[in-house]
């Protein structure tokens, strides 16, 4: 079953790796991956999709939320939250049906990116069932080819963010201290 | 800038000297020139292995017997594979463990050099976390949050991952005054409330049971597990991890649980209606057929990793926390209201004597006396006598392993050394080097097979180098026992590459290294040689011949639940 996850990571080499590596580690497969900065720049958002056996989602949730790189870690599934998916979609035309693409890109809230003789590049955002539609309706128009971005989601519930706070190091004045000014 | 001028090898050791790191045990290599170069001369206790697996599993020696982080060096490349075994062997007992490898310098990462790996991608499934430095201004902050990550919450191993440059480069060194993993939460506390259910539960119980892990030793929890015991009065069963979380002579103790746990344990976790987890992970050893494992319990499942809660049982009351803070407060509620405690007493002084005399009609298999052949379990009450509860005892993996589990007590935490979760055979010699460095006071048997012992070999060097007084005992019975007992059982007796033919000659194998060695074959002679290996004010090894076709009992058959247990033979061997 496809689970939507949501984690908020340490902008850091190997971040993404052991995000990864528990999924693979388990043998689940990623349908959806996208990572990006956040406000704070030290910080990435990843939007995951993953197919994993329902026994075992809140376990991988667990499992993510003990990486040391990632602060948060949610399931979006069946949470209130909304999702978008970014598709971007090459259609080759003839003379005769470019006014029917663009009419008909119109209707699934898509623009176009970019104009040619051989046809346009057309971008469009929503949930992926409607992409999905959009694909097949461009696909009757001629050849196509799709990049798509993968789910990103943005929770509606204020969840607060829980930090570890700093811990001390002993200085090594203290450590080397008689003991008489402790 | 302030701070002294330093190159990053120095700059490490003064933080692993701020880390009170007494020993590291490591092997030298081309990236960790300049390391060793710092070596040289610095205060730092370093321990030459014979082979970098056997530094790892030296350090977790040293982190097992004292509960302090283990340390290790290893090269780049091969250096850092061969920690590999010992690294994941570390995360499955949660064990606290520092591995620091070298690294080939910064501009040759990826250009598959000479002695290349790419150790921080191997080596993150392998590991609690680990670090790849790249800057020398990174260093103390990694290897101080390596420390801190190992040490708490669940322990494990950390490796720190540091390029030749990194090591050679300069910088004026002030040593770090915090860490912050903001990522890195570990509730300790337990929840109060849950607490409270928890002790609801204790009171409405009529058969409760305590079941004990790794995480008793790890919180430094046996008295107050002790206290909890006795206050409940409750029958308790420690896991492998656990021997010696509780005395093995305490009247309500009664063995380890599972595959070869006793008849009582297997028995009370089935007829418990309340199981009381505290600091285990419901292995399968422990729980064979999970379906069928303690149909009628509740669970109270206490441990400071929430992912080990629910994974493999669902808890009734589940608590996060520090298993030593939480049974304190639990001790504390139950102290608050003792007549609560007294209303189901009757019934629980029933399944205590219930349970007792599980303990009483069914003890291990204690036959072991042959007068031709000397039994293994002959061996393992041997040890036992000598020891008193108070040696400590490294063992392998396999047969011996579980006889040792099962027939020597231990009387106090941290002396029962053994690969739990991996079950990496090697590991029963190196370990002892580490416990031995780590408690030079103490007796140390390292209980090994004919097997586990020629993968460890190498390290004879490293124990008569350092003249340890570590007691070799190798249980030989010419077979990898625990592989041949499944294909005698479950596989028409065809024995598949499970003789072991061609064991050197014991006397001239410690003599080549510098010490004492024998071979003993008769039980009348066993108590002797034993004891005059312990004698010794020098390394010895015991090389003792045993019986080669007997069988760990009871055994729980793979896929079986726990009170299906196999007690003996199917059939008896006619003695002629």
């Amino acid at each position: 079953m496809l689970q939507l996850i949501s984690l908020l990571v340490e902008n850091k080499p190997g971040a993404l790796m052991r995000v990864n590596g528990l999924l693979s580690a388990r043998g689940f497969n990623i349908e959806s991956l996208t990572v990006a900065r956040t406000l704070d720049p030290e910080l990435s958002r990843i939007s995951l999709v993953v197919d994993i056996e329902p026994a075992q989602r809140a376990q991988v949730i667990k499992q993510m939320n003990k990486l040391v790189n990632v602060l948060q870690a949610q399931d979006l599934t069946e949470a209130p939250a909304v999702r978008r998916e970014l598709l971007l979609l090459r259609v080759r035309s003839t003379q005769e049906n470019r006014a029917a693409i663009l009419k008909e890109a119109e209707i699934f809230g898509a623009r176009a990116v970019d104009s040619s003789t051989d046809g346009f590049a057309l971008e469009a955002t929503g949930d992926p069932e409607k992409l999905d539609e959009f694909i097949e309706v461009m696909k009757s128009y001629g050849d196509i080819e799709v990049t798509r971005s993968g789910l990103v989601a943005v929770s509606l519930e204020a969840k607060k963010l829980k930090l570890a706070p700093p811990v001390k190091k002993d200085l090594e004045v203290e450590s080397q201290s008689d003991g008489v000014l402790k | 800038m302030s701070g002294k001028l330093m190159n990053g090898a120095r700059i490490l050791l003064e933080c692993l000297a701020r880390e009170k790191v007494e020993v590291i045990f490591g092997y030298p290599g081309g990236v960790t020139l300049p390391l060793y170069d710092a070596l040289y001369d610095d205060a730092m206790k370093h321990i030459l292995v014979r082979h970098e697996q056997n530094a790892c599993f030296a350090a977790e020696g040293f982190a097992r017997a004292t509960g302090k982080v283990g340390v290790c060096l290893a090269t780049s490349g091969p250096g850092a594979t061969n920690l590999i075994t010992a690294l994941v062997d570390a995360l499955m007992d949660s064990i606290p463990v520092v591995a620091i490898t070298g690294q080939v310098s910064t501009k040759l990462i990826g250009s598959d050099a000479f002695q290349e790996a790419d150790t921080f991608g191997i080596t993150r499934p392998c590991t609690k976390h680990n670090f790849l430095v790249k800057k020398l201004a990174d260093l103390p902050q990694a290897i101080h949050e390596a420390f801190h990550l190992a040490a708490s919450g669940r322990p494990g191993p950390v490796l720190v991952d540091i390029p030749k440059d990194v090591f050679q480069a300069e910088m004026h060194y002030t040593p770090v005054s915090s860490i912050h993993l903001p990522g890195y939460k570990v509730y300790t506390e337990g929840h109060a409330g849950q607490i409270r259910r928890a002790a609801q539960l204790i009171w409405e119980s009529e058969r409760p049971m305590v079941y004990a892990g790794g995480g008793i030793l790890a919180a430094g929890a046996s008295d107050e597990l002790r206290q909890f015991v006795e206050k409940v009065d409750t029958p308790a069963v420690t896991t492998l991890m656990a021997l010696g979380a509780m005395p093995s002579g305490h009247p309500n103790y009664i063995s380890m649980p599972g595959m070869h746990g006793s008849y009582a344990a297997n028995m009370a976790m089935t007829e418990t209606d309340l199981i009381i987890a505290l600091g285990v992970r419901f292995d399968d050893r422990v729980t064979g057929r999970l379906a069928a494992f303690a149909p009628h319990a509740k669970v109270i499942h206490v441990d400071i990793d929430p992912a080990e809660i629910g994974k493999n049982r669902a808890a009734d009351v589940p608590i996060v926390g520090d298993v030593k803070k939480v049974l304190d407060k639990l001790n504390e509620a139950l102290a608050e209201a003792p007549q609560k405690l007294e209303k189901n007493a009757p019934a629980r002084e029933a399944w205590r004597s219930r349970v007792n005399t599980w303990k009483r009609e069914h003890p291990y298999d204690a036959d072991f006396t042959s007068p031709q052949e000397i039994k293994p379990q002959h061996l393992m009450a041997e040890i036992d006598r000598l020891s008193g509860g108070e040696a400590i005892v490294t063992s392998d993996v396999g047969q011996h392993q579980m006889w040792a589990a099962q027939l020597i007590r231990f009387n106090h935490p941290r002396l029962w050394i053994n690969s739990g979760g991996l079950g990496a055979m090697g590991f029963g010699l190196p370990a002892a080097i580490g416990a031995q460095f780590a408690r030079p006071d103490k007796l140390v048997f390292s209980i090994v097979g004919d097997g586990g012992f020629q993968m460890a070999i190498p390290e004879l060097a490293t124990i008569a180098n350092h003249a340890l007084p570590i007691k070799i005992i190798i249980m030989n019975n010419g077979h990898l026992g625990m592989v041949r007992q499944w294909q005698e059982l479950f596989y028409n007796n065809r024995l598949s590459s499970v003789q072991l033919d061609s064991f050197p000659d014991p006397e001239k194998l410690a003599g080549a290294y510098g010490f004492k060695g024998s071979t003993v074959d008769s039980p009348l002679q066993l108590r002797a040689a034993l004891e005059a290996a312990v004698r010794e004010p020098g390394p010895y090894l015991l090389n003792v011949r045993v019986t080669p076709f007997e069988n760990v009992y009871p055994m729980v058959p793979a896929g079986g639940a726990i009170n299906e247990m196999v007690l003996g033979p199917v059939q008896p061997v006619e003695v002629a």
